[in-house]
């Protein structure tokens, strides 16, 4: 093992770390409304709506990520009124393009875990709220979302995972992120191995952080699962 | 000027692009087979090591699947695309060939995509076997069955039909990840539509026909898969 090289190609990965984390937070971020969005449309009864939210998951969760990527980096450029439109400064970024074409795929993917979280809540923990007089939209704030939003979690954090993961397909339309510097790295000294070690370690470390955190939140937010806490016994007499 | 519509792209005329887009599908879904094989292989060692093993091979295989799991596809596909080529050009210059020898993407892909895949495979299976009610196995043990009458009778076919809905979503990873496979040459569905898009200079219609191919092709494998699940668990009720 050169241990110089690996020291070498970890400092040059390292500075990839915040593109990677910045695609996949953004992405996420956005992703995550639009979910929101489309289970909400799936479960509002409205048939329209329904059908065209079940439509947008079907095309997403079963064409390639990279095939979207390219419809959208390459395809939409195909269209002379796209590149005289306002929006072209963003499409032709390929920084944009990744973000929206994982924002519209994550979405796909987590309206169906939100819309399991949403069906899991009881209906007498709404109609309790119902019944204490609160509105449908303080219901929805009060009582469905936040129960919806632990009981969705676990599956959320991998939803994340894999969206760290699905950034490395940015590396395709020219980012430098982690993957994109790897690629750039192995082409440059022919240390595939070394290059992948290196770079392994580091997604393997950020997803590994990433499933604590999301534990620790869930575990905050999950207080009425866990054993009450023994308080020590009180000698007769004393006060506390 | 005239523009040749859409489907005198997917047609076979002078224009057409349709022969080598059947082509590219037909390489697409040999690739998804050859790597869920390879997946398959992968996915019964490890689940075999985490139920079995002694506490090396459940190690070894707990590091796999952790690892696999938690690292881009593409990454690994890198590796053994650059990586194969390194190996065996280090190989060829042991028997005195010179200069740098490619290794063949279709192997280093379905390689790839198989060690993604047989991590999933893995959990699966590992879940399937999980499934089996350990009555079942003590009734063969009872039975007088040898170990392997065991497996073979008992414990593969009870362990497959709880696995059939998981292989079924591995499989469709597996066809999306092929597509990854592109970047190392070979000409499957989305590099014949790079291709397609770049000598027309019509990216939309090409990437938007090839998103067709693959929605069709997994929605009809999606098809067959439930109908042999349908098949596999006849006479097990349905609560």
């Amino acid at each position: 093992m050169d241990f110089a090289f690996l020291y070498e190609t970890f400092v040059t990965l390292v500075s990839a770390i915040p593109t990677t984390l910045q695609l996949a937070a953004t992405s996420v971020a956005l992703g995550t409304v639009l979910a929101l969005g489309l289970a909400l449309c799936r479960l509002s009864g409205i048939a329209p709506l329904d059908w065209f939210a079940r439509a947008y998951i079907f095309i997403f969760r079963g064409t390639p990520l990279l095939v979207q990527i390219f419809l959208i980096y390459y395809g939409l450029s195909q269209f002379r009124e796209v590149r005289r439109s306002m929006f072209w400064f963003i499409l032709r970024d390929p920084y944009w393009c990744a973000v929206i074409a994982l924002m519209l795929c994550t979405a796909a993917y987590s309206a169906e875990i939100i819309r399991g979280g949403l069906l899991s809540v009881p209906h007498g923990q709404v109609e309790a709220g119902r019944a204490s007089g609160m509105s449908r939209f303080m219901v929805f704030r009060r009582i469905v979302m936040p129960l919806a939003i632990r009981q969705s979690l676990p599956a959320y954090s991998n939803e994340i995972i894999s969206m760290v993961k699905a950034t490395s397909l940015a590396s395709i339309i020219t980012i430098m992120e982690i993957t994109g510097v790897a690629a750039k790295l192995i082409s440059e000294t022919y240390r595939a191995i070394e290059v992948f070690i290196v770079a392994g370690a580091i997604y393997l470390a950020i997803n590994f952080l990433l499933i604590r955190i999301v534990a620790l939140i869930e575990y905050r937010l999950s207080p009425h699962l866990r054993q009450a806490p023994v308080l020590p016994p009180v000698a007769a007499g004393e006060t506390r | 000027m005239t523009q040749p519509s859409l489907f005198d792209l997917l047609g076979s005329g002078p224009d057409g692009w349709g022969p080598a887009l059947a082509a590219g599908a037909l390489m697409t879904i040999l690739i998804a087979l050859a790597g869920y094989a390879i997946g398959m292989v992968f996915g019964a060692l490890g689940a075999w090591a985490k139920i079995a093993g002694g506490p090396v091979a459940r190690g070894v295989a707990g590091t796999y699947t952790t690892v696999l799991r938690g690292i881009p596809d593409l990454l690994v596909i890198y590796l053994f695309y650059f990586g194969g080529s390194t190996v065996i050009s280090a190989i060829g210059h042991l028997f005195g060939a010179s200069g740098f020898i490619s290794f063949p993407g279709f192997l280093a892909g379905a390689l790839a995509v198989g060690v993604t895949s047989g991590a999933q495979q893995t959990e699966v299976f590992r879940g399937a076997y999980k499934a089996v009610h350990s009555g079942e196995l003590e009734a063969a043990i009872a039975c007088g069955m040898s170990p392997f009458l065991r497996f073979r009778r008992i414990i593969a076919p009870l362990t497959l039909r709880h696995a059939l809905p998981g292989m079924g979503n591995v499989w469709q990873v597996v066809l999306k990840e092929s597509a990854l496979v592109s970047i190392t040459g070979v000409v499957e569905l989305l590099r014949q539509s790079q291709i397609g898009a770049g000598s027309t200079g019509r990216p939309f219609d090409f990437y938007f026909i090839a998103a067709i191919i693959y929605l069709a092709i997994s929605t009809l494998s999606g098809a067959l898969l439930q109908f042999g699940e349908k098949r596999f668990t006849r006479g097990v009720r349905r609560g």
